[in-house]
């Protein structure tokens, strides 16, 4: 206990003088000597030997996806398992994909990805600017309502939903899995809105008051000001609502039946259930729909992590 | 930062009162305009539900039918149901050992990575690679890592001579088994706690060095506390999260063998949709809601004694 309150004053005063000759060098205890700098090179070294141990069970599933996708049926069943493929039997991608129309079901789901980051974006960002920016009675109590959403299970808004889009005709169609994103996203749009009001809250307001004083309207200081700065942030909700569509499994599987409106997804869950036992088509499909995530991860990486650590942190 | 335009210095007063009041105005107007569409989608899509399902819980319901009002007759039934408490125990199983293995796991990586290692994004890609796999894709490459025969677990234990399991397919197995798979998406949790550590101020360890404390003082004294925040919404979230696992009993298991794996949203859903008792199922969501609540406010409280919170000034 002492020792925290210990901490935050020595935090604090770090925090009036940040560069007091504190230089990043290891935190470690008096280290002068050959035998204290072996000691701490040892323990380097156990620090690499844990994260390979640690890296190869975490990779293997994904070695173990890709070998199997490339394995024809003759040496996916060999005893002790095999783990060059030979020859790559690359005919699984085009078998798998052919033989349910998986094209169809990319199609549906970018149809649906569309409209929700339409929705999600331009309602949950005019959402977090008023507020952010607007000065209006009630306005934290409202935030706070709708934060707490967060919290609830999906499970108590599911059947009443069901029933609202089955009454209004709207199953089998994509607008249950759409029309919510333009009303603040629905349910995770919540985080897309306190993500996007954290960045505003970092925008000087001074910008904003110049161009009030110059008549300008709320609506414009949003559009001219606010979203030009706040491209990051977009960016985070974008990819972060496409992921979400992306692996949504539940809102298809309730909403869709007609097997040509299907979405990724869904789809690969029913070929699971068909092809029980082709694992060499089974593992390809399941490669194709991992395939552009992991892709988008690779070219956005610093908006993944930044998205995962703003909500986690703050929160 | 709510007070950027009202702490100006009262220059020419009459003239910018009213000018201000007339501001307040427009950002009031504005204010609610943009805030609406995320209200309205919390009253559509998230309280009507809501209360929605609970009068629904009152009625004898299945769909096609007109419901008929039964008063607290559901719950009744529900503490008579063997399903009910099987699938409540279950998820309990699953959420006890899910939540402490992933933040255990994710908390020691992030450790290690906090050790300035070389190539820290490499190992954090490596990491965090696993949580970026769609659920349902994941379903399906893990049901053929499980598989008894041919798949990766019981090969490699067979190759090393060891005892193998049959897994998602034994009723002893399958929790364990899905728990395994669980931690397999541990870098999410990682993420926000390296994030986490990444904000302990240098600082503090020096402190604790200049006092003459080792590497186990510095752990215990300082990062310890200074990271209570952080794990706590790792718990928080992780138990809200694991307490509603829907896909894997969906795909992999269909909630066997022999009930062994009836997550509680599983057994709401085939409730629901497969048997169409909208009410019973109903009443499953609100216990459902309750129970999550409750745990979550006993979180909350027990949070108080071992979460550290900075006091004024952490901004």
């Amino acid at each position: 206990m002492t020792s925290v309150r210990d901490a935050s004053v020595g935090k604090r005063r770090g925090r009036v003088a940040p560069t007091s000759g504190l230089r990043p060098r290891p935190p470690a205890a008096g280290g002068a000597g050959a035998r204290a700098r072996g000691w701490r090179s040892v323990k380097r070294l156990w620090i690499y030997v844990v994260l390979v141990l640690g890296a190869i069970p975490t990779m293997l599933p994904f070695v173990w996806l890709i070998r199997s996708a490339l394995m024809n049926d003759n040496q996916i069943f060999i005893a002790p398992p095999q783990w060059i493929p030979r020859p790559f039997e690359w005919s699984n991608f085009s078998g798998a994909l052919t033989a349910q129309p998986f094209g169809r079901y990319f199609i549906n789901t970018m149809i649906i990805e569309v409209f929700t980051i339409i929705g999600t974006v331009l309602t949950c960002s005019i959402a977090a600017f008023s507020f952010a920016r607007l000065r209006w009675r009630g306005r934290n109590v409202v935030f706070a309502i709708l934060l707490s959403s967060v919290m609830l299970p999906y499970a108590v808004t599911l059947i009443p939903t069901f029933v609202m889009w089955r009454t209004l005709g709207a199953l089998d169609t994509f607008i249950p899995l759409t029309v919510p994103a333009f009303f603040g996203g629905a349910g995770g749009g919540v985080f897309s809105i306190f993500l996007l009001r954290q960045f505003f809250l970092t925008i000087p307001f001074e910008l904003d008051e110049a161009a009030y004083i110059d008549g300008a309207t709320p609506w414009k200081v949003f559009w001219t000001i606010v979203m030009p700065l706040s491209r990051p942030a977009i960016i985070v909700v974008v990819i972060f609502t496409f992921i979400g569509v992306w692996n949504d499994f539940l809102g298809p599987l309730l909403y869709l039946s007609d097997e040509e409106n299907y979405t990724l997804a869904l789809g690969l869950a029913s070929f699971q259930g068909i092809y029980t036992a082709q694992w060499g088509y089974l593992m390809a499909a399941s490669a194709a729909v991992i395939a552009p995530i992991i892709a988008l991860f690779f070219f956005l990486q610093r908006y993944f992590i930044e998205g995962v650590t703003l909500t986690g942190i703050k929160g | 930062m709510t007070s950027a335009v009202s702490e100006r210095p009262t220059g020419t007063r009459v003239r910018r009162r009213r000018r201000m009041s007339g501001q307040s105005r427009l950002e009031l107007r504005w204010g609610i305009g943009m805030a609406l569409p995320a209200i309205l989608g919390f009253l559509i899509f998230t309280i009507g539900p809501m209360l929605a399902s609970f009068f629904f819980s009152l009625t004898d319901w299945t769909i096609g039918a007109s419901p008929r009002f039964i008063g607290f007759d559901n719950y009744r039934m529900l503490w008579n149901d063997e399903l009910f408490w099987k699938s409540l125990s279950v998820t309990t199983y699953y959420t006890l050992g899910a939540v402490p293995l992933v933040l255990v796991l994710g908390f020691v990586l992030a450790l290690l990575l906090n050790q300035k290692v070389r190539g820290l994004s490499y190992w954090r890609t490596i990491y965090y690679l696993p949580t970026l796999v769609p659920s349902i894709a994941s379903a399906v490459l893990w049901i053929w890592i499980f598989n008894p025969d041919f798949g990766l677990l019981n090969s490699l234990l067979r190759q090393a001579g060891l005892p193998t399991s049959q897994w998602i397919y034994s009723e002893t197995a399958v929790v364990p088994s899905l728990i395994i798979m669980s931690s397999w998406g541990f870098g999410n949790a990682m993420v926000i706690f390296l994030a986490g550590l990444q904000g302990v101020p240098r600082q503090l360890y020096e402190a604790v060095s200049i006092d003459g404390g080792g590497a186990w003082q510095r752990f215990r004294h300082v990062t310890l506390p200074m990271m209570t925040p952080t794990i706590f919404y790792n718990l928080v979230t992780g138990v809200i999260g694991t307490f509603q696992v829907f896909n894997q009993a969906y795909v992999m298991t269909q909630g066997g063998p022999n009930n062994a794996s009836l997550f509680y949203i599983y057994y709401l859903y085939r409730t629901a949709f497969t048997e169409s008792q909208m009410g019973y199922a109903s009443a499953l969501a609100w216990v459902l809601f309750m129970i999550i609540m409750v745990v979550t406010f006993m979180l909350f409280r027990n949070a108080r004694r071992w979460v550290y919170y900075e006091m004024a000034g952490a901004r």
